[in-house]
């Protein structure tokens, strides 16, 4: 990729290098997401029960199919690094932009910071199994995060080469525990009847609950569009491997539900660390057993990875917009990636990974992702206001606007009440948090940014102004 | 004209980092750190738990033992632990009104910033 003049001042500018095809772009968002199917997902069915679990899956889905198809239109449009953060920049505004950006730096860092808990968490559970419990997880931890760090210091697209790898693993993983179990392969019976002897422990509002959770067998889709600036074809790209991943998820997710819930008490099921790989323990099979452990392990591995990869891209963003200290927006030299930007997230997924409970780590997660998508409900809207479609090209359009949004800010409201059972104080905790870093971006970090530069689209004015 | 933002220094650089990274830590760690944060999931074990009482049939308890939990006792506090889903309409109502202020607040101060950056991008066209 060549360099390219970017301003009569700044006479090079390092760009990010075009080197992603759909299949990357599929493995960035599926990769990033799996892990949903291997661990945390199961906390929907602790807080409502197994019927709960499953309509929170499919409701969690419907949730995610209209984020995929929002992010596309606009994603196709403006295909820049950071995604929702360079929407947000062009049609919203700066400080919501600043603020979309955190919401993917927050949301990504505390996926990774779990998904090294559940690295370490697995770990312990085989070492307990071999007759070596109380392992020190600590160090495994620490190794898995500096490990993936260090791959994606070293480039993108090895890193996306080596997702798309372990993640086609660990979905296979998925599906051979399903066909296995259907043919027999479980010396343990599937067993239903909790949804007849126990079916909403809760009531009906443990269905509202398990929402919660539920959003985490999908949350991270939107990933994709982090990788805009280094899709050869992001037009073309984004949609295709956005919405491939939506429908490979919502398969995975359904088989996932359906093969824990059998071979686990829902009591159980609702508080385990590793579902999956409990549900190929149970059935006593020993190759199911390693094919399940090295999915759990190449799951978390994956979605570190690709979380990491994210965060420093939203990161490097905001850092190269002068939101954040313009240091942040460097590209290294030799391997043309946001090497500042990733090397400093590291410490701070190291702080949630060892010092935080999962449940705890998991809601963070999902309580940034959540802002994230109501954001998307009200910035589609003001897209079509401001630039109708005759005005701008589209590289895709997606259609029944603008029931998907009012769709989507249903689900997402109904997400919050869900988070507030049970979870309250860390809705409240987070909230203020944003609330406090937008006074200090608007009344302190401000002055830094350039105006004219946060608009680099090919536009015209938008409409109303 | 266009704005010229004030160079920041090295200094001012660091500062502007560390206050988020107070602000992260302080408002997301710190209150986990203290336990002031957590989900309300108590568990009710019942006396002389037995599998029947506790409500598991012969399939699941192969399951139970399948995850190495032979005994009762030890699945006593997982099978009994609830969620507490009470609530009050007061806290519902003061978190309602954080969300949606923390949205009405941001894309007022955002649209705010927009019209100057829309101004400055396309300022020299209208003129």
């Amino acid at each position: 990729m060549a360099n390219v003049t970017s301003t009569a001042a700044e006479p090079e500018r390092l760009q990010l290098l075009r080197v992603l095809g759909p299949a990357h772009i599929w493995a960035l968002g599926v990769g990033i997401v799996l892990v949903g199917e291997y661990m945390g997902w199961n906390f929907s069915v602790g807080k409502g029960g197994m019927i709960a679990g499953l309509i929170a899956c499919w409701v969690a889905g419907l949730l995610y199919t209209c984020v995929a198809m929002i992010d596309s239109e606009v994603t196709s449009t403006v295909a820049a690094a950071g995604g929702q953060y360079a929407q947000a920049k062009h049609i919203v505004g700066p400080l919501m932009a600043f603020n979309v950006g955190l919401f993917l730096v927050m949301a990504y860092t505390m996926l990774e910071a779990a998904n090294a808990i559940t690295v370490g968490f697995l770990l312990d559970t085989v070492a307990g199994m071999q007759g070596h419990s109380g392992l020190n997880q600590q160090p495994f931890i620490i190794l898995a995060i500096m490990f993936l760090a260090w791959l994606n210091y070293r480039g993108v697209l090895a890193t996306l080469t080596f997702n798309l790898v372990i993640t086609a693993v660990a979905f296979v993983a998925i599906i051979t525990l399903f066909i296995a179990v259907q043919f027999g392969a479980s010396n343990v019976p599937l067993d239903f009847s909790a949804i007849t002897s126990d079916p909403l422990p809760y009531g009906w509002v443990g269905i509202v609950a398990s929402l919660h959770f539920g959003l985490w067998y999908y949350l991270g889709i939107e990933g994709t569009c982090q990788a805009a600036e280094e899709v050869r074809s992001p037009a073309r790209s984004l949609p295709y491997g956005t919405m491939a991943g939506i429908m490979t998820l919502l398969i995975a997710a359904t088989m996932t539900w359906y093969v824990c819930s059998g071979l686990i008490p829902w009591e159980y099921l609702g508080q385990a660390g590793t579902p999956l790989f409990d549900a190929a323990r149970v059935t006593g099979s020993t190759s199911l057993m390693v094919l399940l452990f090295v999915g759990t392990t190449f799951a978390t591995l994956a979605s570190a990875n690709g979380c990491i990869n994210d965060a420093s891209r939203a990161w490097f963003s905001m850092g190269r917009d002068r939101y954040l200290p313009s240091w942040f927006g460097a590209v290294h030299p030799v391997y043309r990636t946001p090497y500042r930007a990733i090397v400093f997230l590291v410490p701070i997924a190291l702080i949630f990974a060892l010092g935080a409970p999962l449940d705890q780590v998991v809601t963070f997660s999902i309580l940034s992702g959540l802002l994230g998508y109501t954001f998307m409900t009200f910035n589609m809207v003001m897209f079509r206001n401001k630039w109708p479609l005759d005005t701008i090209k589209r590289g895709y359009v997606h259609p029944f606007h603008p029931l998907p949004t009012i769709v989507l800010l249903i689900l997402c409201s109904t997400a919050y009440f869900a988070v507030f059972l049970g979870y309250g104080t860390q809705l409240s905790a987070m909230m203020c948090f944003y609330i406090v870093a937008s006074l200090w971006f608007h009344f302190r970090r401000y002055q830094f940014v350039r105006r004219g530069d946060q608009f680099t689209m090919p536009w015209p004015k938008p409409q109303g102004y | 004209m266009a704005y010229k933002p004030p160079k920041q220094s090295l200094a001012g650089q660091i500062f502007d980092v560390l206050t988020l990274l107070v602000l992260t830590i302080g408002a997301l760690y710190i209150p986990l750190y203290l336990g002031l944060a957590g989900a309300v999931k108590v568990p009710n074990p019942i006396a002389n738990p037995t599998w029947e009482a506790l409500g598991q049939n012969a399939a699941e308890q192969q399951q139970w033992a399948a995850l190495g939990i032979t005994d009762p006792a030890a699945a006593n506090d997982i099978i009994t632990a609830r969620f507490d889903y009470s609530f009050s309409w007061a806290a519902l109502i003061v978190m309602a009104v954080l969300v949606i202020g923390y949205f009405v607040m941001v894309v007022r101060l955002s649209d705010r910033e927009y019209r100057e950056v829309i101004e400055e991008r396309f300022g020299d066209k209208k003129r």
